[in-house]
Formats: C-alpha cells, structure tokens, sequence
C-alpha cells in the first residue's frame, strides 16, 4: 500500500507540475505551437491535393455511427425531416461576390463526387461510409469568393449543451477534392443522427471537424470576433484543437 | 572516458520526461474511448479484442478526464520524444555506442548463456566483464531503441488522419488504423514494462551513484 501510495504521489506530482504549465501563458503558447508545427509538418509532407484512402463497399463498417448532436431540438427542423427538407436552405454569402441561397433539390443538381472514407473521430473509434455530395469548391467557385477570404466557416442548425455548433478550415481544405458537402451516406438521404439533410465531409481531419446540419457556409478573412474566435464549437467550448489532423 | 556520454545525458532525462508525459496523457486519452480493435474501423465496442479498464485520475495527465487537454501535452511532447529519438540514433551510429555497446552477437543468443545471465540476473550479481552491457541489458535497451520507441512513434503517426494523405502505407503496414491504435496502446505498456524494471534495477544496483553517473557522466570503470 505504501509503495502504491508513493506511486500515485509521483504521478500525483507530475499531474500537478502539468497542470501549472497548462494553466500559464508559456503552456498555452507551447500547445498553440506545436499545433502549428503538425498542420505545418503535414502539410509539407503531404500535397495540398493528396487523397485520404478510399476504400471499396466491402470495407463498408455495418452501420455508421452518430455521435455529438444526433438530432436538431426544434419544431421546424421536425416538419422538414418529415416534409424531405422541402424547404431547407444552405446561404453560401460572408466574402462572395454573388451569395446563393440553395435547395437541396439545387444541390443534388450539381456534379456530385461519391468516396468511400474512414472517419476518425477524436475519441479514438472509426466508421467507414460511402458519402456523395458536390464539392466545396464548386460552390465556393460559383458564389464567386473574394480574394480576402482566408477561412469558410460552417454554419448549424444544432446545438450543443446550448451553444450553436459551428466550424471552420482554411482554403486548402476548402478546396481539397474530398471536401464535399454531402447529403447522401451508403446510397441513402442522409440519416438524422448522421446530420441530415447536409453535414460536411472534411477527411484529413477528425469528425469534429466535419460539421452535420448544414445551414450555410460562410467565406471569412478571420476568425476573431465569430462566436468565441477560435473557429469551432468544440475549439471555443472545450479547447480542442483548431488543426486536428492528429 | 566517461561512462555515459554527453549525449547519452541529455537524451535519457529529455526522454524520460516525454515518456512520462506521453504516456500519463495517453492514459486520459485512452478513457475516451477504452476499446481496442484490429482492422480499419470500430466503434461502440463491437468486434473489440478487449476493454481496457478506465484510468483512475491519479495515473493520468491532467488529474482528471480532459480529453483536450490530455491532447494538447499529447500532441506537444511527441516533438521532443520523436525528434530526441532520431537525433540519439544518429549520435549511436556516429559515435559507435550502438556497434560496440548495444548490438548483440550470435554467441549470446545461446540458451546456455542467457540462462546464465538470467541467473546472475537473479542473484543480483550485476558485474560484467570486458563488454559494457550483459545481453539482458542489451536486448532491454536494444527493444527500446529499436522496437518500443520508434513503433510508437510510427504507431502515433499512422492513428494521424493528416498525415494519412502522406504515407497511406503505413497505415496498411500496421494493418489498418484501430490495429495502428492498438499498437500504439500496447508497446505504451511495453515501455512502461521496462520503465519498471529499469527502475527496480537502478534502485537494487546502487541508485545514488546510478543517477549522479547518469547526470555528470561518471567514470568508465
């Protein structure tokens, strides 16, 4: 018992020293750096265009996960999962020249890229499914984005313990080919717990990263001054990190 | 001749304290999601090969279950453990540690002779003459050079979505992404093994004089 109780002291001590350098302004600007230096090192590494692996349908994991939100908690987001999303609109506006107000009916309309993708979620487990919807940049192309835009910013219509989910990339995921805004899983409408009618597919990085429930997309030069200002829900409420590629 | 190179000095303590971090950190990371699988996907513990048991606070960084947090010391310490690990690999390759300390040869992979290592293991009778290391201490510290470090590393790097994009294969090598993950959990504990018994060793052969020759370098004897 006692050399168990110098272990869990040792640790104990460690746990401490940890949390006073988390805790100070040295802690956090060492986290903050040595985000950058993974985005950075995987961007070296890798091309801005490279591919996560697709796989085949045989790869397919049986069912696909819902995990955050599994549904929107209001009356309207009720009558158009009933109705088909007959009325459901995704504003593409912030620093376009011409802003779109789509239907989903618009949105099926567009080219559509199908890719069959692990989704790695921060916890640890993953899911593989076949998603199919147009790619950002083909919206963002057609609204007509402005030379400042440095960020999209996703825009949801759920809510997490009360605060707006949202979040946001810059424009080498914007415009990576993966990145498409789906409203289609296994050859199927978008589930509800999947984030239906339209959630984000963004696959070099964690499923936090891929916002459900889509209402808009919005071009940005900074992500000051929206919500909490570090870009996402998860990033402002919980610190989670902003890049997470790893 | 110092008994333990500059190099040596700095590498180890530098590398203690990532491996403490890391695999304190690991541990809180672990409590979020506790099952294990092989292949590409899981979840929800379906096709688990096990559950491993949630880490009390004690054990993990921060004191408490914090995913982020836990991510961010995670994230931070890999640079150092990674980066110290390829720089002390070049230096053992330049500076013959590995050649002439580390490397085993064929004639102590005899059954005979491990045994008698093991013996004198056991009787605690840790001198050793001509050689540096006995071959239980080079197979200790072989596995950990060459096996449990840069696997987690290669482990670590392959669960990293961004970095997938860049090296697909080896993600296949490890067998798929959970089986990656897996690895990686399992050579943490097969580090923390030798931690252990690193320890225990230290502390059953003269720990003062182990650590101070550790820091100052010591005399070759």
């Amino acid at each position: 018992m006692k050399r168990r109780n110098l272990i869990a002291g040792m640790a104990g001590f460690m746990a401490a020293g940890c949390s006073k350098v988390a805790d100070s302004k040295l802690g956090q600007s060492l986290f903050e750096a040595a985000e950058s230096w993974h985005l950075k090192a995987h961007r070296a590494l890798a091309d801005r265009q490279a591919l996560a692996p697709e796989f085949t349908k045989a790869d397919l994991s049986p069912t696909f996960k819902g995990n955050g939100s599994v549904t929107v908690d209001s009356a309207f987001y009720r009558t158009q999962l009933a109705g088909g999303f007959a009325d459901w609109r995704l504003e593409v506006n912030g620093l376009v020249a011409t802003p779109l107000s789509l239907s989903l009916e618009n949105i099926r309309r567009l080219p559509q890229r199908t890719q069959i993708t692990r989704h790695d979620c921060v916890e640890g487990w993953s899911a593989i499914g076949e998603w199919t919807g147009p790619q950002l940049g083909l919206l963002l192309d057609a609204a007509g984005l402005l030379p400042e835009a440095k960020f999209i910013v996703f825009r949801c219509a759920d809510k997490l313990y009360g605060k707006d989910y949202y979040e946001s990339i810059d424009m080498v995921d914007a415009y990576h080919p993966q990145t498409i805004v789906a409203h289609m899983l296994n050859g199927e409408p978008l589930p509800e717990k999947n984030g239906a009618p339209l959630r984000m597919r963004i696959e070099r990085q964690l499923g936090y990263k891929h916002p459900k429930y889509l209402t808009a997309i919005e071009a940005v030069a900074s992500l000051d001054g929206i919500n909490g200002g570090k870009g996402g829900y998860w990033e402002d409420n919980h610190g989670y990190q902003w890049y997470a590629g790893m | 001749m110092k008994r333990h190179s500059l190099i040596t000095r700095l590498w180890h303590w530098l590398n203690a304290l990532c491996v403490i971090v890391l695999f304190m950190s690991g541990l809180n990371i672990s409590n979020a999601h506790r099952y294990l699988y092989w292949g590409d996907y899981g979840f929800d513990g379906i096709g688990a090969w096990t559950a491993v048991p949630r880490f009390p606070g004690w054990m993990t960084i921060p004191g408490h279950y914090d995913l982020a947090g836990a991510r961010d010391w995670h994230v931070l310490m890999a640079w150092p453990f990674a980066v110290g690990l390829l720089v002390m690999w070049i230096a053992m390759l330049i500076n013959r540690h590995f050649w002439r300390d580390l490397r085993t040869t064929r004639a102590e992979w005899k059954p005979a002779a491990i045994w008698h290592d093991v013996v004198q293991h056991l009787k605690l009778n840790f001198e050793h003459d001509g050689a540096k290391f006995n071959f239980l201490q080079k197979l200790a510290y072989g596995s950990v050079f060459g096996i449990f470090l840069p696997v987690m590393i290669f482990s670590g790097i392959a669960i990293s979505p961004g970095l997938e994009p860049a090296a697909p294969w080896l993600v296949e090598l490890f067998g798929g992404r959970q089986s990656a993950r897996s690895i990686h959990f399992i050579m943490a504990w097969a580090t923390f093994g030798f931690f252990v018994v690193h320890i225990a060793l230290v502390l059953l052969s003269g720990p003062a004089k182990q650590i101070r020759d550790m820091i100052t370098g010591g005399k070759e004897s």
